[in-house]
């Protein structure tokens, strides 16, 4: 099998798509010839032509807007928005329209046929408004799905079940992990299951739990605590809505701990989500409080990163502070 | 690839501005309000048999309108929304259409739905919330809509409906269809960002869409002149390069007629039309609206004499083409379907307390289905309380 980066891997995806169904169509501001300003969407205009793979102009409602139309035409689309930051201009259109489409109309229309592909997360000096992680604005918006990927095969398979799935799905794409992510990918088409989180790595003492980019960093952390003997369960959420309630609390019944990381601010946050979630399922087996490693509340900093960021170093504490509660 | 700058004017050495209202813009008047037609004008394509549907269509409507607001006054109906004085504008639009073109609405279009068929039954299941409302009892009183007549439905979020009608035109093009995408709005929604977006992408992407803004002049209480400044909404199709006409709202003439030529353009050419059309909201907003507040009788009553219904009513005579006989039974016979219809309708029962959780998703997942159980559960313990579904499921 090949190794490949992350972009590669949903280049791959989104050809698969496009080859696969005649009716499938990606556009987003300079997704066209450009291929993209991270070149996701490269060379599929000149392999499917203009009128299936374009830019669009630079309005995010706009974007949205037209792919909720496309969708409920039956066509299927697949929008970029080139920077999650920049989401918000079409937030109406996501959380009023793609997600109560099908709702509001009594199943007689829906736009199950939209995906929206977004870069999000920091730690590549982007400042404020390059770094951001918006899914708990989206987790708290029924109708729709968030998926987020932590590495190129997941991000393939996911992408491909995404775009096939009959809801709306946002699916935020780790930019930090673009380049730097490298795994084998196999050429041919798979799909991964939604709503459906991944133990990585099996353990007994405590349950550590992220999701995209922020996977590598309990991973380094998980291999530190072993150094001082303590064994994780590392287990990745990959879908945001609707998650998987029950994979996660049969973990944390068996380690009777539990430690969620993510990257966005702490305060209502998705972690805290789960922790009320966990502690309700989980109330008698959990041995310590349930932990959240996440950013401060705060915009996201550009020269003070390093301090902000949930870094390994912040998770093996927090593990150590749990384990030893 | 283009990236010449745009310039199709003169090059000039002294500062010289555009004034913001250089723009003239005709408006298009086929019929008198005495029912005869302007010597030179281009009539539509209209025999009997459409004139007489249409006529038909908005006798209906305006029965519809004047007796939900009557029940909603008597408390059978908790909201409702008129057209009237502006009936000609969705009517007409749809009767130049194929029913293979999508109707995208929003919410004083019911006109659009009536030509089309949507039936009696429909309307008053969805006014009345019951089980039988193909909304399922969701949205408010006048959020129809049916996939059958290739209506969307109605949502109360304002003019997102416009970007959404570029990319189903879009979608239609692709799959290489004769159908087009009419998407009407007013003139206070075409202030919002949608607008904007949805025409800019229309011509940029030559979508085969006709944008219809009703120009009624007001948006709730505020009027146009404190909406905006330009030349109507008419003068941004033509800052969007978008083919663009002004008509008389009022004339059904003029509104089929210039329907019936944007749809043909927007199929040849597969490029967006704009329609701005003249008219006045004679109702008020919605049953919650009070009109009194903000504008005069005076005001009113010189567009009462416009009005549209009764305009179309004298060009019929005119043609022989209808008889006061036929309108008074006409009328009667509409009133009457109307009170029956109410009855039925207010009596049947509210959804099924499952479809709270149907199409959130295409298939519910195992949270909702757990929140559902324990809704049912308080709702067995305190059934008094919950009327509507207790003992029901």
């Amino acid at each position: 099998m090949a190794q490949v980066n992350l972009l590669h891997a949903i280049n791959s995806a989104l050809d698969i798509a496009m080859a696969d169904n005649e009716r499938t169509v990606c556009f987003g501001e300079d997704v066209g010839h450009f291929g993209g300003v991270f070149r996701a969407t490269s060379g599929l205009q000149e392999k499917y032509g203009k009128a299936r793979c374009f830019n669009s102009p630079l309005v995010e409602q706009g974007i949205i807007g037209f792919a909720n139309g496309l969708a409920a035409q039956g066509t299927v689309a697949i929008a970029e928005i080139q920077f999650a930051d920049y989401i918000f201009p079409a937030f109406d259109q996501i959380v009023n329209e793609a997600a109560k489409f099908r709702y509001r109309t009594g199943n007689e229309f829906d736009v199950g046929k939209l995906t929206i592909r977004s870069p999000y997360g920091g730690g590549i000096a982007g400042g404020l408004y390059h770094s951001q992680s918006p899914e708990a604005y989206f987790a708290h918006t029924p109708g729709l799905k968030v998926v987020i990927p932590r590495n190129p095969y997941q991000a393939k398979g996911l992408l491909l079940a995404s775009i096939r799935d009959d809801n709306p799905v946002i699916f935020f794409e780790p930019k930090r992990l673009y380049r730097a992510s490298v795994g084998e990918v196999p050429e041919e088409d798979y799909q991964l299951p939604l709503g459906k989180a991944e133990v990585v790595q099996t353990g007994t003492d405590i349950t550590l739990l992220a999701w995209g980019a922020q996977m590598e960093i309990i991973e380094k952390a998980a291999q530190m605590a072993s150094n001082e003997g303590i064994s994780c369960e590392v287990v990745d959420l990959r879908t945001i809505l609707p998650w998987d309630i029950e994979t996660i609390s049969q973990s944390v019944m068996k380690t009777g701990r539990l430690l969620i990381s993510q990257e966005a601010p702490l305060t209502a946050g998705f972690a805290s989500e789960i922790a009320a979630t966990i502690q309700s399922e989980c109330f008698l087996h959990l041995e310590s409080p349930i932990a959240r490693v996440c950013g401060l509340d705060t915009p996201y900093p550009l020269a003070l990163e390093k301090e902000y960021i949930s870094d390994h170093l912040k998770v093996y504490e927090a593990i150590k502070k749990t384990v030893n509660f | 690839m283009s990236t010449e700058l745009y310039n199709d004017g003169p090059v000039v050495h002294q500062p010289t501005f555009i004034d913001g209202h250089s723009v003239e813009i005709p408006e298009l008047r086929i019929l008198h309000q005495d029912g005869t037609t302007y010597p030179d004008a281009d009539l539509p394509d209209i025999d009997q048999v459409l004139a007489t549907k249409i006529y038909q269509t908005l006798a209906f409507h305006r029965v519809l309108d004047e007796r939900m607001v009557a029940s909603q006054r008597q408390g059978r109906l908790s909201f409702y929304m008129t057209a009237l004085g502006e009936e000609a504008t969705s009517v007409g639009g749809a009767a130049a259409l194929q029913p293979q073109d999508m109707i995208m609405m929003q919410y004083r279009e019911q006109g659009a739905l009536m030509f089309r068929g949507f039936s009696l039954k429909n309307f008053m299941n969805q006014l009345f919330s019951n089980a039988e409302d193909l909304g399922k009892g969701r949205q408010m009183p006048i959020h129809y809509g049916s996939k059958e007549l290739n209506c969307m439905t109605v949502s109360s979020t304002l003019a997102t409906q416009i970007p959404q009608a570029t990319g189903y035109a879009y979608g239609q093009k692709l799959q290489g269809l004769d159908a087009v995408t009419i998407c009407y709005f007013g003139e206070g929604a075409a202030s919002e960002g949608d607008f904007h977006a949805g025409l800019n992408m229309a011509a940029v992407q030559e979508a085969p869409v006709i944008f219809f803004c009703r120009n009624n002049g007001y948006a709730i209480s505020t009027p146009s002149d404190e909406q905006f400044k330009g030349n109507g909404i008419a003068s941004r199709g033509v800052g969007y390069g978008i083919k663009t006409i002004r008509i008389d709202g009022n004339d059904i003439l003029a509104v089929l007629k210039a329907t019936q030529i944007a749809r043909a353009y927007a199929v040849k050419e597969s490029k967006p039309v704009l329609i701005e059309a003249m008219s006045y909201r004679l109702g008020a907003h919605s049953t919650s609206d009070d009109p009194s507040g903000y504008r005069t009788k005076e005001e009113e009553a010189k567009w009462q004499s416009h009005d549209p219904i009764l305009r179309m009513k004298n060009w019929m005579l005119k043609q022989k083409w209808w008889d006061e006989a036929q309108e008074t039974a006409l009328f009667e016979k509409y009133r009457e379907e109307v009170l029956a219809a109410v009855k039925v309708a207010e009596v049947i029962d509210k959804p099924h307390i499952d479809t709270m959780i149907t199409d959130v998703y295409d298939v519910p997942s195992a949270q909702l289905q757990a929140q559902l159980d324990e809704v049912k559960a308080h709702v067995n313990k305190y059934p008094e309380a919950y009327p509507f579904t207790a003992g029901k499921f």
